[in-house]
């Protein structure tokens, strides 16, 4: 079987967002970049089924300075990368990109983070599934593949739903796809491996962009907390009737 | 022209966020003199819910090939029936499943986890939350048609009753691809991502078997419960409770932290509530930096005394 895992670089989680003077742009300076923790379920979750024979890929579409996010990726364990190289645009152009080499490819399985933490677009795996016209299953919490067929959980509201899956097919996944404590971190081996791995760069396929980021905004800053003494509960509960008017 | 909505509904009951969704439609139909039609799969509820919220008419899909929810099969009842271009979706989960499909097969441009109504029309341009609400983008959409998602919560539910029509169809759309076979539904409670009110707590707890207090606060409040990304790595309750940056976004009216110290990644899925309060025996939380109020104390003992005086208030 052929995975190909869908890989963002995005801000570390612990990064202050700042936009630049013109708020054009998202302002990168001092910015650590990792693999989108959501992508990162995925991923693991990916190179635990290679066990039995299976080959994993992972696809970033970006410029050279996401490529030691996709060395990580490699440590973690997947066989080879490809690259896009392109800066990312919008959903639509990444979700392009995917498609072409999903298909060239014959991928049997393209597995995804939910949504990526910097833009939240949360639509390049459903848009890759339509590209490919395959099934789509998003919001997976776990995740077994039989053959020509996979059996993913997906969350619901308040609940969960097991289903059947004809392959190929396009899975989004979130927590659960694999449990927290079993993301794989690189080992030594694995770091040194992923040096001599293949990573193959392809020109972008698509120049075309159906949204454009026209400017930014900071989130407005809150006033300044009120106290309430924890001996005077009574005040917190008149504060949230009477002023916040929100019990 | 008419301005489509998805109305989402869970096995067949209508959800707040469809009623929200409809009420957006609706505030966009009022600027340009169009029409609001709402497309619903298999609904059992009343179109008069839609039209109290501004649905000029209804479709009912109703399908035994849709019975069970597929992204796909859902999109392709979607492109059937809406021939606007304007076409607007909650941002729920099966939602956002299915509006990137459906996306492609219009090719109009996807704008999701819009904040408010566009800021214009022509081009199509809109604020959106942005980096897991750390920063908002104005977006602007290149293609003729428009798909938005709205974020839940962001815009409300707005009534705006119109006298609205009902049409029934049958698709026999094909779901051939996935097939469920169980689903296991928790009865009684409440939708996080559309609660009002949240009651979050954190290792400030100590334990799993402090919940209970957490759990009788948030009944009090009609609260809907959450925890902090550490809790449920632990196991002291499910992933799908988890709100920040890595599990749930959520912009409640109100959101009780308890216990939670207030990383960045947390404060990044709960900072557009409309208030927070935040309860921690730490008076150097970062939290209370970004909440409206706050209590320095032991959580166990201000829990269970603010649950009483809450239900003193209520009566």
């Amino acid at each position: 079987m052929k995975i190909l895992v869908c890989i963002s670089s995005v801000p570390d989680t612990t990064s202050k967002i700042n936009f630049t003077a013109d708020k054009s742009a998202f302002d990168k300076n001092g910015i650590q970049w990792v693999i989108n923790p959501w992508d990162e379920f995925a991923l693991s979750k990916a190179v635990k089924l290679q066990a039995d024979g299976t080959t994993v890929t992972v696809i970033n579409v970006g410029d050279a300075t996401t490529e030691p996010v996709i060395r990580k990726a490699l440590a973690i364990g997947a066989n080879d990368a490809i690259r896009i190289n392109t800066e990312p645009k919008d959903s639509f152009s990444v979700a392009k990109e995917i498609a072409n080499v999903a298909q060239s490819g014959a991928y049997d399985l393209v597995l995804c983070g939910r949504e990526s933490i910097d833009y939240n677009g949360g639509a390049v795996p459903g848009m890759v599934a339509q590209l490919l016209n395959q099934p789509f299953v998003n919001a997976c919490v776990g995740l077994d593949v039989n053959g020509s067929e996979a059996t993913a959980i997906r969350e619901i509201e308040g609940g969960k739903e097991t289903i059947s899956v004809k392959l190929p097919a396009v899975i989004a996944g979130q927590k659960g796809l694999v449990e927290e404590k079993d993301l794989i971190i690189p080992n030594m081996r694995g770091i040194m491996s992923a040096r001599s791995k293949p990573l193959t760069v392809n020109e972008p396929v698509n120049t075309e962009v159906k949204v454009d980021a026209v400017s930014y905004d900071s989130v407005p800053a809150r006033a300044a907390v009120k106290m309430v003494s924890p001996d005077n509960l009574d005040e917190l509960v008149r504060l949230l009737h009477e002023e916040a008017k929100v019990i | 022209m008419a301005i489509f909505v998805y109305a989402e509904n869970i096995n067949g009951i209508y959800k707040k966020a469809a009623f929200e969704a409809v009420s957006y439609a609706k505030a966009i139909a009022e600027k340009n003199g169009e029409t609001v039609t709402a497309v619903s799969v298999n609904p059992t509820d009343s179109s008069d819910l839609l039209y109290k919220y501004g649905a000029d008419k209804v479709i009912n899909i109703k399908d035994d090939g849709l019975k069970n929810f597929s992204a796909k099969a859902y999109a392709q009842a979607m492109n059937e029936v809406s021939d606007g271009n304007i076409i607007v979706f909650p941002h729920t989960t099966d939602a956002s499943s299915v509006a990137p499909m459906l996306a492609i097969m219009k090719n109009f441009s996807l704008i999701t986890n819009v904040l408010e109504i566009p800021e214009s029309f022509a081009p199509f341009q809109v604020k959106r939350r942005a980096f897991s609400g750390k920063g908002m983008m104005h977006a602007k959409a290149e293609a003729a048609g428009v798909i938005v998602t709205v974020s839940q919560n962001a815009y409300g539910v707005k009534e705006n009753v119109a006298s609205g029509s009902e049409e029934v169809k049958d698709l026999a759309v094909a779901n051939e691809d996935t097939k469920v076979i169980s689903h296991e539904q928790s009865s009684g409670r409440l939708d996080l991502k559309e609660a009002e009110i949240v009651v979050s707590a954190g290792r400030g707890m100590k334990g799993p078997e402090n919940w209970g207090m957490i759990e009788d606060l948030a009944n009090t409040l009609g609260a809907a419960t959450a925890c902090s990304k550490p809790v449920s790595d632990i196991g002291w309750r499910p992933h799908s409770e988890h709100v920040g940056q890595t599990g749930k976004a959520i912009s409640p009216n109100l959101y009780v932290a308890v216990g939670i110290s207030g990383a960045i990644q947390h404060l990044a899925g709960v900072n557009s509530s409309k208030t927070i309060v935040v309860i921690n025996n730490d008076p150097e939380a970062p939290f209370f930096k970004s909440a409206d109020y706050g209590v320095v104390g032991d959580a166990l003992k201000i829990i269970p005394e603010l649950t009483e005086k809450i239900k003193a208030l209520k009566g």
